[in-house]
């Protein structure tokens, strides 16, 4: 047995299987036991080390050979295994209150497995193939069963591809540039195809336009599981390019272009959120939003912006996972999710409106909820280094914290004599009570996460010191 | 001899290319996309051994296969150019305008990976012209050659430079994956007609 067999193959081969179980409740039961079993294995079995257990001795290697090349997971993907498998549980289970458990479980761990695939793939470079294999995986999940695919979801495919050339020709001429260090020229060819490449892939400032498309046209559900999970990866992706080339980290230039990237998509998401009339594409915006908060924690990192990158993931995934909740409950009854079509939702939707709100807000950097620390420490580092920047983003935050007063007005207007009636089952209540505690919880304690803080940087070699 | 092979291989991919453009017929259009993965064979194979480009080729005309069978299945009636502008004489301008850019830039990029312009300018022939595909039409049929034909230019000038049998897998993967979801769309475009 080795690792990539059991975080890769096995949950690809299970996903296969689940494919086969009629009952949402029997899907959604086995994945998350499956998907628990992963992360306590991830957290607790040492890679490539003896573990003697009673009178049993094993060992789990750590790569795996592939059509003369290697799949390759250390001790030190531990933490992002743990990450990525855990969070997967989480979103797993709020599936069956849904009904959508058989169309996302079984597609969801495939894509989880290939996203794992193409961190663990060497050389790295090829993780590009495997990324584009995971979006192909999205498609059936992102297109709605009976309809005929839209604007958004073309677009998606279309930018996802058109990054494959960019980053696998940045990876030949970056090989030119480690035997060849001096060479400008090549330096200049490979930062174009890359920035190209991951400007496709992580959907920067001009490339968006189709998130908040394919945020209309989804199931809203669906649409958090891939909007966490695919941007999620990339970074990562990108961070291991920044890791593995020292003339990429040590360029001067990557930093103002990593946060004039990151200002150009919180404001100008910002912006756009608090103008838009429908929930889903808010939510979108916020999306883009939370990749700008991401990209500016990269141009930070000679100063804490790592830690400011992994401090923003779980508040991410939480949030998310709550508002695409309170979202999807919200089009199982309502298909149509306009402003001026909600009105008074917040009587019969109590829980639901409430999810949206506070996820929402906590995505807005508000006090005491789940995303607050994290977008305040990069508010602080940025006013460090320019204040003008650190106002636009700020003020971009402030947009999107704006457009959840106004869906909360929209919500609120209720006719004349409503009566409060939540319509929200038990088991949705549940849900959405534990998120809510959990984002004030974050929020007032975010050194819970601690743990997970402390391990993860492991993953990279250089910028993790 | 090899360069006569990829000069004419370069001939046919120009006519194939502008051709699958140009054509509002399905059948053809299959046609031209197969056309393609053949003239891509013999460009790739005179830098990779023959049965590495034979990949190529049976995994490009594997998904033309997914697609003409999905397309076979879910035939419209009195379909079918959705792209805009839909004239004949402007596409065929349009092509003839990114033949000359491609030419002209082929002329840099043979200098830069040291291969021959045959195979330089048929990569990119191929990448331009589906490139503009893109551009022009919002029939998923269309955008998934559109992203097939992208790629088998991309391929074609890849292959010059990594030989890796896993790269090669993985873009089979993303050729036939493309081709699936192609096939996808077109059983859900028909769902919702009936």
């Amino acid at each position: 047995m080795n690792a990539p067999m059991l975080w890769i193959f096995l949950p690809m081969v299970a996903g296969g299987l689940m494919l086969l179980i009629r009952n949402e409740k029997a899907v959604t039961l086995i994945a998350c036991l499956f998907t628990l079993f992963l992360t306590l294995a991830a957290w607790l079995i040492p890679i490539d080390s003896q573990l003697t257990l009673g009178g049993w001795s094993f060992k789990l290697a750590s790569s795996q050979e592939i059509l003369g090349r290697r799949l390759i997971l250390t001790s030190a993907d531990r933490a992002f295994l743990a990450l990525v498998y855990g969070s997967s549980m989480v979103w797993f289970i709020p599936t069956t209150s849904l009904q959508i458990a058989r169309r996302l479980i079984p597609l969801g761990l495939g894509i989880t497995a290939l996203l794992v695939a193409a961190l663990a793939v060497e050389p790295f470079l090829y993780a590009a193939l495997l990324i584009e294999t995971a979006v192909l995986f999205s498609v059936p999940l992102l297109s709605t069963p009976g309809q005929k695919p839209g604007k958004g979801l073309l677009r998606f495919i279309i930018f996802q591809t058109l990054a494959v050339p960019f980053i696998l020709f940045s990876g030949w001429i970056l090989a030119g540039i480690e035997a060849n260090p001096g060479n400008v020229n090549l330096v200049t060819q490979a930062a174009i195809f890359l920035g190209l490449g991951f400007a496709f892939l992580l959907a920067v400032f001009p490339f968006y336009t189709w998130i908040p498309l394919l945020a209309e046209e989804v199931h809203p559900y669906i649409l958090g599981f891939v909007f966490w999970m695919l941007p999620t990866v990339t970074l990562f992706f990108g961070l291991s390019f920044m890791d593995r080339y020292a003339w990429l980290r040590d360029t001067p230039a990557l930093g103002t272009v990593l946060s004039a990237a990151g200002a150009l998509m919180v404001t100008s998401g910002g912006i756009l959120a608090v103008f838009q009339r429908h929930l889903a594409r808010i939510m979108g915006y916020a999306v883009i939003i939370e990749t700008g908060f991401s990209l500016l924690a990269l141009s930070l990192v000679d100063r804490m912006g790592i830690t400011i990158f992994l401090l923003l993931l779980i508040p991410r995934t939480l949030c998310l996972m709550i508002w695409s909740l309170g979202l999807a409950i919200l089009k199982d009854h309502n298909p149509n999710l306009n402003l001026n079509s909600v009105n008074g939702f917040v009587r019969v939707w109590p829980f639901a409106g409430l999810a949206l709100i506070l996820s929402n807000l906590s995505l807005a950097g508000m006090p005491l909820l789940a995303g607050f620390p994290a977008h305040q420490a990069v508010w602080e580092e940025l006013a460090r280094e320019s204040l003008p920047l650190a106002f636009w983003v700020f003020f971009g935050s402030f947009c999107l914290a704006a457009s959840a007063i106004r869906v909360l007005a929209s919500m609120a207007k209720a006719p004349e004599g409503a009566h409060w009636e939540a319509h929200e089952t038990t088991s949705q209540r549940v849900l959405l009570w534990i998120g809510w505690l959990a984002m004030f919880l974050l929020g007032l304690f975010p050194n819970w996460v601690l743990p997970l803080w402390t391990k993860l940087p492991a993953l990279f070699e250089h910028l993790g010191q | 001899m090899a360069e006569t092979i990829n000069w004419a291989a370069l001939l046919l991919t120009i006519m194939a290319s502008v051709g699958l453009l140009l054509s509002r017929d399905w059948h053809w259009r299959i046609g031209f996309l197969a056309t393609q993965y053949l003239c891509a064979f013999f460009m790739l194979q005179t830098h990779w051994p023959i049965s590495m480009a034979a990949s190529k080729l049976v995994a490009g005309w594997m998904a033309c296969v997914v697609l003409g069978i999905a397309r076979l299945n879910s035939e419209k009636r009195g379909e079918e150019d959705l792209s805009i502008p839909q004239g004949r004489l402007f596409h065929l301008l349009i092509s003839f305008i990114i033949l000359v850019v491609t030419f002209a830039v082929s002329l840099r990029v043979t200098t830069w990976l040291g291969i021959s312009l045959p195979i330089a300018w048929g990569s990119l022939v191929l990448m331009g012209l589906g490139l503009l595909q893109l551009g022009i039409t919002l029939d998923p049929f269309r955008v998934v050659i559109g992203l097939l034909t992208i790629l088998c230019g991309f391929e074609i000038l890849y292959a010059t430079v990594e030989s890796s049998i896993l790269v090669t897998a993985l873009l089979a993967v993303v050729n036939l994956g493309l081709a699936l979801t192609g096939a996808f769309f077109l059983i859900t475009v028909e769902e919702e007609r009936i």
